[in-house]
């Protein structure tokens, strides 16, 4: 006997809908049955990860502040995706929009300009877009595939981020701390709740979510977009030029992460330093597939990843357990997910073993 | 006639009920196959013909009804125990990996050990024998459509079946391979293989089928002796009704060059492909002229030439209207009145998880359906309600995927929506490869009529009974290269045919021989 995957004649449509349902189900399932393992209370561990962190106002505005950034990127990507633009670099792209959303904060520490913070904005889309603009042209010039390069070009950024902050970018009053000044408060994006740390952000990426949507479901060049991916000789037969489709999958991807660690620098964090970000960038690509690379789906998985981050650091702080915690749950997310798309897709059957 | 050695049928079928969410399939059918006998099926789109095929073959379960296979109740589970029993189906629509070549492919329907070399053998010897030529180690992907179907019947042969299931296996070949293919047929049917041959071509059923057993909306209908009948009888059995006469009409002379092809020599990137050599084709409104020709001559570069699929690096190597196109896309062409429906109709004429109001988009954009970048959906539904109901689509209305249309079904939507464009050039891959006798009618009929309106219509086309009733004037591609032209009236299917290995007066004799039957 074995097992035989058969593909079905006609994928059930609501389970589409439904399977990231599912593999959150499976994630908090086994998620509990590991810190049973791991010798913690699985009730009390659940209590910890997923409630604690929005138990009050603050770590409700928390989870939102979180999840902008992943909003952001994700909603970039799923425009890509759907093209089968597979960009997965957003995370080196979310950090070179920091350092330009960044250089614009210090080039100006005087400012008083209402312009300043429109310009760090579009200052980091333009840097995401200027890194993600790299694999695009690569791809439609060499035929270079951009999963590798995009991924490459991540490196590149952690470490021209590491060596403007240790080096040439470095507060001279900072202690030798590998980071810039402070941004000055008007280079700074206005808190939108009085004790909290959610910004105008929030509205950038629900801005962005409905411009996806948009896109996506009425623009010709999104429909151009989805026939790109999901039938490349019938975008040739109608005349779509395939290589638009890389650059506009590339571009939006790039701006996007680019607006999104703006959000960062501008945001929480306040300065330009080596942690930016906890891997928003990747984590989106998750927060993309989990939400169906549909922007309503998105603004619910965002929030789901976020509060992946906000489990990690509670269970480090009351459980003991290292924050990687969170990666792990990120993991089995997409796992579960992975999975329960093959069961969509296909029926499994036990066969008997064939001469 | 009948080579019948026992009274013990092959396969016996008795009330096979097959029901669909939305349609009943297969209705109480029966069907019964001696050995050696060659039995036909026929029936239009939609008749439950490959529910039928595919309840014998396995791929689907009935939902009644009991199957007899050399007397013995059998229930066959899958394509495998189908062929383990001694059946082999050569399917329409193509089971093959494109990355993998002959060899490979064939072998992973063989039991046993791969043994390629040994293999290559075999498929050359069988592919000689049956006149059906094929290189084992050319790659799938590089092949045109009748090449495709070559495989598939080589590798059915290859298994000796005891019943051979063959669905239109005719329309990719020349006469006179169609001929050679009946004699093996024949030959088959001596050697005690019963056949179930699927084709809604009267003229061949009569010609070669012992029995025919005809299907209308999952019932049958009737079982006849098909040399006792006559086309108009079998067609009305088929369709409940006659079949109308398409009048050619008489072509209006000296229309306006509407697609000159001058001197397009064009080397192919794809290992496999043809090289085009010097094409020289002009195609005026009003008229339809047809390209004849075996499959794998270098249509297929041909078409995305004139498509601007495949755009040229000599600009005046193709022009529409008066103006050179060879470096613009297919888009841009289009803009200037070129529509184009290509043979494969799945992932290239219209996209499988889209549905029938978005595929409208992906060519018909230009009829009022933007508004400054943004889709009018209402335009492209309303636009593809009246293609379904204009070439009566049969499907579950504007919003089914393209993908759960039956291929037929597929192509009347493609042609219609092209056709409804009202272009001025409109190009035709294929045009009816696969519909049935009714639908093919009635697209032959719109492209007269869409030709006496004034448009200019080029047809490639590998079915020759085809190209004679419509087109105006033929030329046949062999090697990559055209023949001279060749008034319809003024020319036969046998002199045509020979042309389509390459002979024809002044031809250029090629080296490379390999792609001509």
């Amino acid at each position: 006997m074995w097992l035989k995957f058969e593909q079905r004649p006609q994928p059930s449509s609501l389970m589409r809908y439904l399977s990231p349902l599912i593999a959150v189900g499976l994630m908090l399932a086994s998620g509990m049955l590991l810190f049973y393992l791991l010798g913690k209370n699985p009730v009390a561990g659940f209590r910890v990860f997923f409630l604690n962190p929005v138990r009050d106002s603050y770590g409700v505005a928390e989870l939102f502040l979180k999840a902008t950034p992943l909003m952001l990127c994700a909603v970039g990507l799923s425009v890509g995706f759907r093209a089968n633009v597979w960009n997965i670099g957003a995370e080196g792209q979310l950090l070179v929009g920091a350092l330009a959303a960044g250089a614009v904060a210090l080039h100006f520490p005087d400012s008083h300009s209402p312009f300043l913070l429109p310009g760090m904005v579009l200052a980091g889309a333009l840097g995401g877009m200027l890194w993600a603009a790299i694999p695009a042209w690569l791809r439609t010039r060499f035929n270079a595939n951009e999963i590798l390069t995009s991924l490459m070009l991540v490196y590149v950024a952690q470490l021209m981020v590491s060596w403007l902050v240790h080096g040439p970018w470095r507060d001279p009053d900072g202690f030798n701390f590998p980071q810039t000044k402070m941004f000055q408060a008007k280079a700074l994006l206005p808190i939108l709740v009085e004790g909290t740390r959610v910004n105008a952000a929030l509205f950038i990426a629900i801005g962005a979510l409905i411009l996806g949507w948009v896109f996506m479901n009425r623009s010709f060049m999104g429909y151009q977009m989805k026939v790109a991916g999901q039938a490349e000789n019938a975008g040739r037969y109608a005349g779509f030029s395939a290589k638009r489709a890389i650059w506009l999958g590339m571009l939006v991807g790039g701006g996007m992460a680019g607006i999104a660690g703006m959000s960062e620098v501008a945001g929480p964090v306040g300065q330009i330093t080596e942690h930016i970000s906890p891997g928003y960038g990747f984590a989106a690509m998750i927060v993309a597939f989990v939400g169906r690379l549909s922007p309503i789906g998105i603004f619910f998985s965002s929030l789901l990843l976020a509060l992946l981050y906000m489990g990690g650091e509670q269970a480090q702080q009351y459980l003991a357990l290292p924050s990687s915690i969170s990666n792990v749950f990120q993991g089995m997310l997409l796992f579960f997910l992975l999975a329960s798309d093959v069961f969509i897709n296909y029926r499994p059957r036990w066969v008997g073993r064939r001469k | 006639m009948t080579n019948a050695t026992t009274d013990t049928p092959r396969l016996a079928i008795k009330g096979m009920r097959k029901v669909y969410p939305s349609v009943i399939a297969n209705d109480g059918v029966d069907l019964v196959v001696m050995p050696g006998e060659i039995h036909a099926v026929v029936g239009e789109n939609g008749a439950g013909k490959s529910t039928l095929m595919k309840a014998i073959y396995g791929v689907i379960r009935p939902d009644a009804g009991e199957l007899r296979w050399e007397g013995r109740p059998v229930t066959i589970a899958s394509p495998g125990q189908a062929r383990e029993l001694g059946i082999g189906m050569v399917f329409q629509h193509f089971s093959l990996f494109e990355t993998l070549t002959v060899a490979q492919n064939v072998s992973l329907a063989l039991p046993g050990k791969f043994d390629l070399a040994a293999l290559s053998t075999r498929i050359e010897e069988v592919s000689e024998r049956y006149g059906l030529p094929v290189d084992p180690r050319r790659l799938v992907h590089a092949l045109s459509v009748g090449e495709r179907q070559r495989v598939e019947i080589i590798r059915c042969l290859l298994q000796n079946p005891r019943l051979l299931i063959l669905d239109e296996p005719t329309s990719v070949l020349t006469p006179q391979a169609v001929r050679k293919l009946f004699d093996t047929l024949r030959q088959l049917a001596a050697e005690g293989v019963s056949i179930l041959y699927i084709s809604h071509k009267l003229d061949e059923i009569q010609e070669l089928c012992h029995t025919a057993t005809i299907l209308r909306n999952g019932k049958v209908t009737g079982t006849c002796s098909p040399s006792q009948e006559t086309p108009k009888t079998l067609a009305r059995m088929m369709i409940g009704e006659d079949l109308p006469v398409i009048h050619h009409g008489e072509p209006a002379a000296g229309g306006e060059v509407r697609l000159r092809i001058d001197g397009l020599t064009q080397a192919t990137e794809d290992p496999f492909g043809i090289n085009l050599k010097n094409i020289h084709l002009e195609v005026r409104s009003g008229e339809i002229v047809g390209i004849a020709g075996v499959s794998g001559n270098g249509q297929q570069e041909l078409l995305k030439a004139i498509s601007g699929e495949q755009p040229l690096a000599e600009k005046h190597a193709v022009q529409m209207c008066g103006i050179s196109v060879g470096r613009m896309n297919a888009a841009r062409r289009r803009g200037l009145g070129m529509c184009f429906v290509p043979e494969e109709r799945l992932g290239r004429g219209a996209v499988p998880r889209l549905t029938l109001t978005e595929n409208i988009l992906l060519t018909a954009y230009r009829k009022g359906m933007l508004i400054s970048g943004m889709i009018r959906f209402g335009a492209a539904r309303r636009f593809a309600q009246e293609c379904i109901q204009r070439f009566d689509v049969k499907c579950g209305g504007a919003g089914s995927e393209a993908k759960s249309l039956s291929g037929g079904n597929l192509q009347k939507f493609i042609v219609g929506r092209e056709i409804m464009q009202e272009p001025k050039l409109l190009v035709l891959a294929q045009p009816t490869w696969g519909v049935d006798v009714g639908a093919a009618s009635f697209i032959r009929r719109q492209l007269l009529d869409l030709r006496n309106s004034g448009t200019a219509v080029l047809v490639i086309s590998e079915e020759l009974d085809e190209l004679f009733e419509i087109c105006d004037r033929l030329v046949v591609i062999a090697k990559g290269s055209l023949s001279p032209t060749k008034i319809t009236s003024e020319t036969g299917v046998e002199e045509i045919g020979i042309w389509m290995s390459g002979l024809w007066p002044d031809a250029e004799v090629a080296g490379d021989g390999t792609h001509v039957a």
